[in-house]
């Protein structure tokens, strides 16, 4: 379980263009929950995540998982139980290593990284076999530079990485927007596929208001740092694309845009 | 001949110094200005020890394993003090050149009479046997160092540490995505760099015989170019390895400074030769990949 407690995050605090995003953010996650985030930019969907990685302090509050404080914990000790797609596919892979390299380095996470041989060709048919699962006939390119891959590939390659060793949780930062619709939906729907396969809780950002009501248990809508919507179980099948497109639309209107 | 003997011995000592720069370099992306101060630190140390008596062979891991205790020094700096790559050599190379000094004791340091890797009395008797050989005895056993060091740093790379030290000069998020401290990772990558350069200063020093403060200046150009030429010219070439190529980029390098001298340019034209020679590789490595976009 996941729990962020009064959360605050002020940035360029002391000057003229101080704001204010979080003030006294709390969320829950249960185990196994397959969060959909959506929400305007600016709204504090990818300061959630980067809080919840640790790749960006807040200012006060807590971040509990299973109970357990993991506030002062450094980025890298955070995620060794945390699987991050990015939306920038070549965030998630090392493009001047072939596939088989990669994805050694990705099965060897949490072990420790001596003077053991990097690639173990034993498990060469087992990364084959997962290769095959995406269906992008990656499985006959191991000794092809992740570099040269299309970004659909690679961003696929990157999925696979970050959900090879056990995990507490998945972490979709728009791991689609920079993508084709067509390889969209093929990443999409393996995303589904792993999340439920792995029953990993997973919190997933996307602005793709389509994938977030047809895929996961719960629906969050963010605005300015506060969640303005929160659906799961039957609520959230109910929600269709246009009525979010439309609390969209009605928030802007606040604003005055 | 004799020039030919000379260009190898020369790039050969420098090649180790060249695989050091490509860690730093190609690998980790840091351009590491502490070899000017490292290099010649690994010379003086050598020197010193092999006057006190110390057997030549035994400087060389000795002298590797001050040179991971400066690139650590670098790293630190760089990691958790926060100053940029640049100047964290350039503080490293300057506070050197008074512990190099510190170390010999004064700037100029002989040992002509003294046994070294290259001439004692097991080497001599070796090669002795064999007639003719004699003339090549220097270049042969830096061939051989070298290569050892070149198969010892291609298995490093393949091991999961090396994979990680590879993957932190791709791509750093992705180290951190592992768990895996990306700091860490960089000072480790700098230890080895650096260890290489006193190395192959230690290796220097025995072919020279001699310790001057001034051997480091223009070091870390030398290695960039040493590097760049290999990774440049030689890319086309797909069997060799990149730690072979880079080897090759060091002595293709002296022998370039070689002819220029030959030509008539002054010894102490040297530095300047290095440099513009240097620059002449940068802007043409760089005149290619501007066709290969266009």
């Amino acid at each position: 379980m996941l729990e962020l407690k009064s959360i605050y995050k002020n940035y360029n605090p002391g000057t003229v263009n101080e704001m204010c995003l979080f003030d006294d953010f709390n969320l829950i996650v249960p185990d196994g929950q397959f969060v959909a985030v959506v929400g305007s930019n600016g709204s504090g969907k990818t300061s959630m995540l980067n809080i919840i990685c640790g790749s960006i302090q807040a200012d006060r509050g807590e971040i509990l998982v299973n109970g357990e404080n993991i506030t002062n914990e450094r980025d890298y000790q955070r995620h060794r139980t945390i699987g991050r797609v990015y939306q920038d596919p070549s965030k998630g892979t090392c493009p001047s290593m072939n596939i088989l390299e990669n994805m050694s380095i990705a099965d060897n996470k949490g072990k420790i990284f001596g003077l053991q041989a990097g690639v173990n060709h034993k498990r060469k048919d087992y990364y084959r076999d997962l290769l095959k699962s995406l269906g992008l006939g990656l499985e006959d390119k191991l000794y092809t530079k992740v570099g040269s891959l299309s970004g659909g590939q690679r961003q696929a390659v990157a999925l696979l990485m970050s959900t090879m060793t056990p995990l507490e949780f998945l972490i979709l930062d728009e791991h689609t927007a920079a993508l084709d619709p067509k390889t969209a939906d093929i990443i999409m729907e393996l995303t589904d596929k792993i999340v439920r396969e792995k029953k990993v809780t997973t919190i997933m950002v996307t602005h793709n208001l389509r994938y977030a009501t047809e895929y996961g248990d719960r629906l969050l809508m963010m605005h300015e740092g506060s969640i303005i919507l929160d659906k799961s179980g039957e609520d959230k099948k109910k929600m269709k694309p246009e009525e979010i497109m439309h609390l969209f639309n009605e928030i802007s209107v606040e604003c005055g845009n | 001949m004799a020039l030919l003997i000379s260009v190898l011995e020369q790039g050969l000592c420098y090649a180790i110094m060249a695989l050091g720069m490509y860690i730093t370099y190609k690998i980790l992306d840091f351009p590491d200005m502490t070899v000017d101060g490292g290099f010649p630190f690994g010379i003086c140390l050598a020197v010193v020890m092999i006057r006190a008596g110390v057997r030549p062979i035994l400087t060389l891991p000795i002298c590797f394993a001050a040179g991971c205790l400066i690139g650590v020094c670098t790293g630190i700096i760089h990691v958790v003090f926060k100053v940029r790559d640049l100047l964290a050599g350039i503080i490293m190379m300057t506070g050197l050149y008074s512990v190099n000094l510190r170390i010999a004791g004064k700037a100029n340091l002989p040992m002509y009479d003294y046994y070294t890797i290259f001439d004692n009395k097991l080497m001599n008797s070796l090669f002795g046997m064999i007639p003719g050989l004699a003339g090549f005895q220097s270049v042969i056993i830096l061939f051989v160092i070298t290569i050892i060091v070149k198969f010892i740093l291609d298995w490093y790379l393949k091991t999961r540490s090396g994979l990680m030290l590879q993957a932190v000069g791709d791509n750093d998020v992705l180290v951190t995505s592992m768990g895996v401290d990306r700091g860490k990772v960089r000072i480790i990558g700098l230890a080895i760099a650096n260890g290489l350069v006193a190395l192959s200063g230690s290796i220097y020093a025995q072919q020279q015989r001699y310790f001057d403060v001034s051997m480091g200046t223009g070091t870390a150009v030398i290695g960039l170019a040493s590097v760049i030429i290999g990774t440049a010219i030689l890319k086309k070439v797909s069997f060799f390895k990149i730690t072979t190529s880079v080897v090759i980029g060091a002595v293709v390098y002296k022998a370039c400074v070689a002819i220029a001298i030959k030509c008539g340019l002054q010894s102490t034209d040297l530095k300047l030769i290095t440099a513009v020679l240097f620059l002449v590789i940068l802007i043409i490595t760089r005149d290619k990949k501007r066709k290969v976009e266009a």
